[in-house]
């Protein structure tokens, strides 16, 4: 890719922090791929020092500082969710979290990079994209609250349901982008991952396929160091981004603690798929800050000095710092975020608080979406049977 | 006699120790299983004393690690896996059932499969999606495979020996909700044969078979059934693949009246297998139909609708008493 390439690129949307009001350019004209090799692409340091990328720099030019303070809140109010949440469950209110301290700018930059009309295959962490996609943010406490499996509808902002069963996402994202490719679309897909999920098998078969198709996807691997107790070393032996090589697609490794740089990374990768070009691979080098899930122990596992080194490149703090420096935001700005946050966290709390538990004769709904009469017969007995209880009681 | 008071979990984990220590061709693989001692502890301190190569920390993918064990048994190992929630097994699903539970036969009886597999599984933790699921059903269907689920600290302890023992593979399912039940376990006694079924609580009004975390309810409804005047006989199954029929039939025989409980569905469930072969062999025996509590057909609910889907005391209760209503 030349930078003269890049300079007939319409001026891109604007990386507002209003979900779902982006609306994308025409399909780039760019057809070779920038990557990164070995070091990550960055484009913020972790001092909020703007460092120039040649090849990158042309995908955030036009974001504007209102912006840079729109990636900003999208950050905070994610980590003040995120952290609400973590509360909630040592309160009892959820049964279980899966914080995303330390991704917030893996997710917040991609997610803002999609479009309305793309697709994003999320697993079970991806709170900041579901944020940028607009999907509200108390939606996805239910699950793990126990309430349901899930929570939300999919095709709402095109968000589809969290992911369990590591990796299987990958190969719906890829299948969604063959049939998008199918229609004639331009809409892009992006499936998000872990270090871990790389190793399942269904991955591999996913960057085949996606590959052999030429499909719109963007594979999007939150390198968050660990998997549960295992490092990256128990997950491969090369920088995951190389793996794209060997599929025939390319691989780029990214700050991910840097927004600016997942963002730029993504709009690359989004608007190849887009215009035609098949998959990427984006590997987000970031950090898992908390525990696997609430119920992990990461004491048992790694060191607190780790976490204190990644605590330095913090994502939040190093926009922060280049807002300051660069006197995009002001005190006054801050002090009005502040107060967002609570607010957030409030209502967050608020709603969580007040969702009733289902009603108990929902287990039998939506099994199948054209009856089946053995359900039937059992959902019969089962109402028979917890009237029996009010008769007794003489309810 | 070393007898030792310890849950489940523990007990478990000392019977790998034991095995470890028995045997240098065991090996532990899975998930977590090394540093982290596995996401329930099941292994905890094995890596430590083992070492990496004896307590293996696998790349997070279950087909790689039943495959590889496969691999590993040709090789002359004795792999004991661990899947680390019942719901993730499925990725394994197609190396256990095309590959593992055929290999003997396929070889004319001249390879051995000495796999344990190990699942925790069913439901009552109140776990997220795929956390709480029964799939031994899934897993006797399918010849080549045993398939077995401790109730207790002792047999868990026991089980696990035999289990490793086995030059067949054995998916050993382990009742995640009593994995912190505390019970004794002699770790010199002579255990029973691991497909032999116990009688836990005899009676002689009828006869309540249960394996796993059932087995605990099952004495309990017992009890309960008791007060009212009633007197139940309690087996648990240990085994579910092959399934104990003499001793479920001598019971059955002894009260004319079976109930079946499993956390699985009812609809193609081990259940229908007992009813099945129960009717067949007591025909005459019989007082009333084989009946069966379990979980429906509707997927495993989320956990604030659990306590409705599992079979409970009440649930087993209305059981019995439509039982001997006949
Ligand atoms: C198929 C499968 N196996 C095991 C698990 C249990 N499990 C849940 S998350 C996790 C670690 C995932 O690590 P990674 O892919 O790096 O993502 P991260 O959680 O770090 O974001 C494991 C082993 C699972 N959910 N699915």
């Amino acid at each position: 890719m030349t930078v003269e390439s890049t300079a007939a690129r319409k001026p891109r949307r604007s990386a507002g922090s209003k979900a779902g009001t982006t609306t994308g350019t025409k399909r780039a004209t760019r057809k070779s791929a920038p990557r990164g090799e070995g070091e990550p692409i960055q484009l913020l340091t972790p001092e909020g020092k703007r460092v120039k990328n040649a090849e990158y720099d042309t995908y955030v030019e036009d974001v504007t500082p209102e912006d840079l303070r729109g990636l900003y809140r999208d950050m905070v109010l994610t980590r003040r969710f995120d952290a609400e949440a973590t509360s909630l469950q040592r309160q009892g209110e959820l049964g279980l979290w899966a914080s995303l301290l330390g991704q917030e700018a893996a997710q917040i930059g991609s997610g803002r990079a999609t479009r309305e009309d793309d697709h994003v295959f999320p697993t079970y962490r991806e709170h900041g994209v579901a944020w940028c996609r607009g999907v509200d943010p108390a939606k996805l406490l239910g699950m793990f609250r126990g309430v349901n499996n899930g929570g939300w509808d999919p095709n709402g902002n095109n968000f589809q349901l969290y992911t369990i069963v590591i990796g299987s996402q990958t190969l719906h994202a890829t299948g969604y982008a063959m049939g998008v490719a199918m229609d004639g679309a331009d809409s892009a897909v992006i499936a998000y991952f872990g270090d871990g999920a790389s190793s399942q098998g269904d991955v591999s078969e996913a960057f085949n396929f996606a590959a052999v198709y030429n499909a719109p996807v963007v594979f999007f691997c939150q390198n968050n160091q660990w998997a549960i107790s295992e490092s990256n070393e128990k997950q491969t032996r090369v920088p995951l981004y190389q793996r794209a090589q060997g599929f025939g697609f390319p691989g780029v490794r990214v700050d991910g603690n840097d927004v600016l740089a997942t963002l730029a990374v993504s709009r690359w990768a989004l608007e190849r798929a887009r215009h035609g070009d098949g998959p990427s691979l984006i590997e987000a080098y970031t950090y898992r800050m908390g525990a696997h899930t609430t119920s992990d122990d990461p004491s048992r596992y790694r060191h607190d000095d780790e976490r204190a080194a990644w605590e330095a490149k913090d994502p939040i703090l190093r926009l922060r710092r280049h807002l300051e420096a660069t006197h995009h935001a002001d005190d006054a700005f801050f002090e009005e975020l502040e107060s967002e946050s609570e607010a957030l966290g409030k209502r967050v709390r608020e709603a969580v608080r007040s969702m009733p538990d289902p009603d108990r004769h929902a287990i039998f709904e939506n099994v199948y979406a054209d009856g089946h009469a053995l359900v039937d017969e059992e959902r019969a007995q089962f109402a028979a049977y917890q009237a029996s209880f009010a008769d007794a009681e003489g309810v | 006699m070393a007898v030792e008071k310890m849950a489940l979990a523990k007990a478990i984990n000392e019977s790998l120790r034991h095995a470890l220590e028995a045997d240098p061709k065991v090996l532990i693989m899975g998930e977590d299983v090394g540093k982290l001692g596995g996401v329930f502890r099941v292994t905890d301190g094995l890596q430590k004393d083992f070492g990496e190569s004896r307590v293996i920390d696998t790349p997070l993918a279950e087909s790689g690690i039943v495959g590889t064990a496969i691999g590993l048994a040709l090789r002359g190992y004795r792999p004991v896996v661990e899947i680390q929630f019942d719901g993730f097994v499925f990725p394994a699903y197609d190396q256990i059932v095309t590959q593992l539970a055929k290999m003997h036969a396929r070889a004319l009886g001249t390879v051995r499969m000495p796999i344990v597999i190990r699942i925790p599984y069913g439901g009552g933790i109140g776990a997220v999606e795929h956390h709480s699921e029964s799939p031994e059903a899934l897993f006797a269907h399918v010849a080549g495979l045993k398939v077995v689920s401790p109730s207790n600290a002792s047999d868990a302890y026991w089980m696990m020996r035999q289990a490793v023992r086995s030059d067949d593979p054995v998916i050993f399912f382990e009742p995640k909700r009593r994995y912190w039940d505390k019970a004794d376990v002699d770790t010199e006694a002579v255990p029973g044969p691991l497909h032999k079924a116990d009688v836990v609580r005899e009676g002689s009004d009828l006869t309540l078979a249960a394996y796993g975390p059932m087995v605990k309810l099952c004495q309990e409804v017992a009890a309960a059934a008791g007060e009212e005047g009633r007197s139940l006989e309690v087996l648990d199954l240990r085994s579910i693949s092959p399934i104990d029929f003499d001793t479920v039939q001598a019971s059955v025989e002894k009260t004319g009246r079976l109930v079946v409980v499993h956390e699985a569905p009812v609809f193609f469930g081990s259940g229908a297998e007992i009813a099945a072969r129960i009717t067949e062999r007591c025909f005459y025996h019989l007082e009333a139909p084989v009946l069966r509590v379990g979980g429906y057909h509707a997927p495993y609910p989320p956990a604030r609708l659990e306590e409705e889907y599992l079979p409970d005391l009440d649930r087993v209760l209305d059981a019995v008493d439509r039982s001997l209503a006949y």
